[in-house]
């Protein structure tokens, strides 16, 4: 009650005093590229390039204070698989160091730590009051030994509010056929890889040295997740998964190119403790709004799956890569952003012959941790020109998300090394 | 104001796009018989392009391309060996792909010397042709 009557009281006087501030130091304030960056976003928005790294940057973290880190899907020549960028006041970025020599995707800044994992490790490093890594060159070895067949091999992590590490650990195939990828190799009984692989895995985040042993397989079912994050409102975990390919290579008597190319859906899940979202077993058809029974397992493509298998939260185009998830809780952004989704899609490969799709940036509604109402496109054209879009030949291809202390947007893309800032300017 | 200028930059970024690549798919010069070439490309379609991408470029990373490498240009029994048995973990011009290849090893012993004749010879590619005989007497090595 006290607090509702002061708040205002309080607002009106910072707004008072960051305009005193900006009155009376006429500094450079964060503005966008006249170009956007290349970018086509929607009214009111404005996008910087922050930094050309020229490396494969993957997942990317930014301190309360500011400080960009950014994790390389291979170490740079100097053997650095983390960089560290920080901003001048244009919100123009330097590469300020760098450390870890080992390559990976996941980054995340939590409570006073970095996370950063490798393709079989996780690892933490201690932030200091400015933000700065205080011991890069001895991190803790948080989780180690994780599975690695080089297919799916990103161990994407997120964490929630109760010290948990959640990790993927993808499966090492894209059907669990008995020959992977073959055509009309048949699906592996009960699919064994699912012991080790195919679902998200906690672990303790301040623990050293954990392994399966010492984890949990909290959700399977999940054929790889490369962006994930934790929902604070409906305290769930939130992952995309990226679907299998290659339905009419495998099954070309079942499926043509087009039907192919628009299945299945790139689905996102809520996940609950012991969920299971029945990968391999499954696929979710976008068009027939069904679970279908994957063909390696009998299905013909009509076919319902076991409705015990977990629903989608939400279905999106068809092999379109999610790679990066981001429930944005900042103040820039208008009022309808608020713990909303962003979703990187990095872009398609198995929709040959038909167009290929995606290199954006998607916006997903949320209300009360759920999602609610249609996605949209937030940020395009990353590719370049639709031209290159179509063709797979895109400029940039969409990886990491990080929301900055100011509210700002942050992407990472790992074919150039781009990272970009997306503004709201408008008053 | 700054919508008019969102608005003002997406014609002035149209206007920089750059012209789409034109596919390579410039058929040899190496007098491989333009029938061989179809039907290579017809196996090709069916079985190579939705990895390797109807210009041979592959995908970052996934899939390795297939103009201008020493797997496709270089030694031949190699070469069928690929598509006899499947390929995993190799580097590829010094770079890393994920993807597992399957083995190929349902295509008949003519559509192996047509389609690794049409991948030697397009995506800028210009190497001798496999004959039935080279195929042959690899897969019958394998046995």
């Amino acid at each position: 009650m006290k607090n509702s009557l002061i708040r205002p009281f309080l607002l009106s006087a910072a707004i008072a005093g960051s305009f005193g501030f900006y009155a009376l130091n006429s500094k450079p304030t964060v503005v966008a590229d006249p170009n956007n960056a290349g970018l086509k976003l929607l009214p009111g928005f404005g996008a910087l390039v922050v930094a050309e790294t020229g490396e494969r940057a993957r997942h990317i973290a930014i301190t309360p204070q500011g400080n960009l880190y950014v994790k390389l899907n291979r170490p740079t020549k100097d053997g650095k698989g983390i960089l560290e960028l920080k901003a001048g006041p244009t919100g123009k970025a330097t590469v300020t160091g760098g450390f870890g020599n080992y390559g990976g995707t996941g980054m995340v800044v939590k409570d006073g730590y970095l996370y950063a994992s490798s393709d079989d490790d996780v690892f933490r490093y201690k932030l200091d009051a400015k933000g700065e890594v205080t011991n890069p060159t001895q991190p803790e070895k948080i989780i180690t030994g994780l599975i690695n067949r080089h297919q799916h091999e990103g161990k994407s992590i997120a964490l929630d509010n109760a010290g948990n590490i959640y990790v993927n650990i993808g499966a090492y195939s894209n059907s669990c056929q008995v020959k992977d990828r073959q055509k009309g190799s048949l699906g592996q009984q009960n699919c064994p890889i699912l012991d080790s692989a195919g679902g998200i895995w906690q672990f303790r985040a301040d623990k050293p040295g954990q392994s399966y042993g010492a984890g949990t397989r909290f959700a399977t079912g999940l054929r790889n997740v490369v962006g994930l994050d934790w929902n604070a409102q409906s305290n769930q975990l939130y992952v995309m998964q990226h679907g299998r390919d290659q339905l009419h290579d495998i099954f070309p008597e079942l499926y043509d190119t087009k039907q192919s190319a628009e299945l299945p859906a790139e689905c996102m899940y809520a996940l609950s403790k012991g969920a299971n979202a029945g990968w391999p077993f499954l696929y979710y058809d976008p068009i027939q709004h069904k679970k279908i029974l994957a063909p390696e397992y009998g299905g013909d493509g009509k076919k319902e799956a076991d409705p015990k298998y977990l629903e989608p939260a939400v279905a999106y185009p068809a092999h379109t890569a999610p790679n990066a998830l981001l429930f944005y809780t900042g103040t820039m952004f208008p009022e309808k952003y608020r713990n909303g989704a962003f979703i990187a899609f990095h872009g398609s490969w198995n929709r040959a012959p038909e167009p290929q799709k995606g290199y954006y940036i998607v916006f997903q509604p949320f209300k009360n941790g759920k999602p609610s109402g249609q996605w949209e496109v937030f940020a395009d054209n990353f590719a370049g020109s639709p031209a290159n879009a179509i063709a797979g030949h895109p400029d940039h291809k969409p990886c990491g998300l990080a929301q900055g202390p100011d509210g700002s947007l942050y992407v990472s893309e790992d074919k150039a090394g781009t990272i970009y800032r997306i503004v709201y300017n408008q008053k | 104001m700054l919508a008019l200028l969102v608005l003002g930059a997406s014609p002035a970024f149209a206007q920089k796009k750059t012209p789409a690549k034109a596919p390579a798919q410039k058929a040899a010069t190496t007098g491989v018989p333009a029938a061989v070439l179809l039907k290579g490309k017809s196996v090709y379609t069916q079985s190579c392009l939705s990895c390797h991408q109807a210009d041979g470029a592959g995908v970052d990373g996934l899939n390795p391309p297939l103009g201008k490498t020493d797997y496709v240009l270089g030694d031949k029994t190699r070469l069928i060996n690929v598509l006899l048995n499947g390929l995993q973990g190799q580097d590829i011009n010094g770079e890393p792909y994920h993807n597992v290849m399957p083995s190929q090893d349902y295509l008949t012993d003519q559509q192996m010397a047509d389609v690794l004749t049409y991948v030697r010879n397009s995506f800028g590619n210009k190497a001798s042709v496999v004959t039935v005989a080279e195929v042959k007497a690899v897969r019958g090595a394998k046995k």
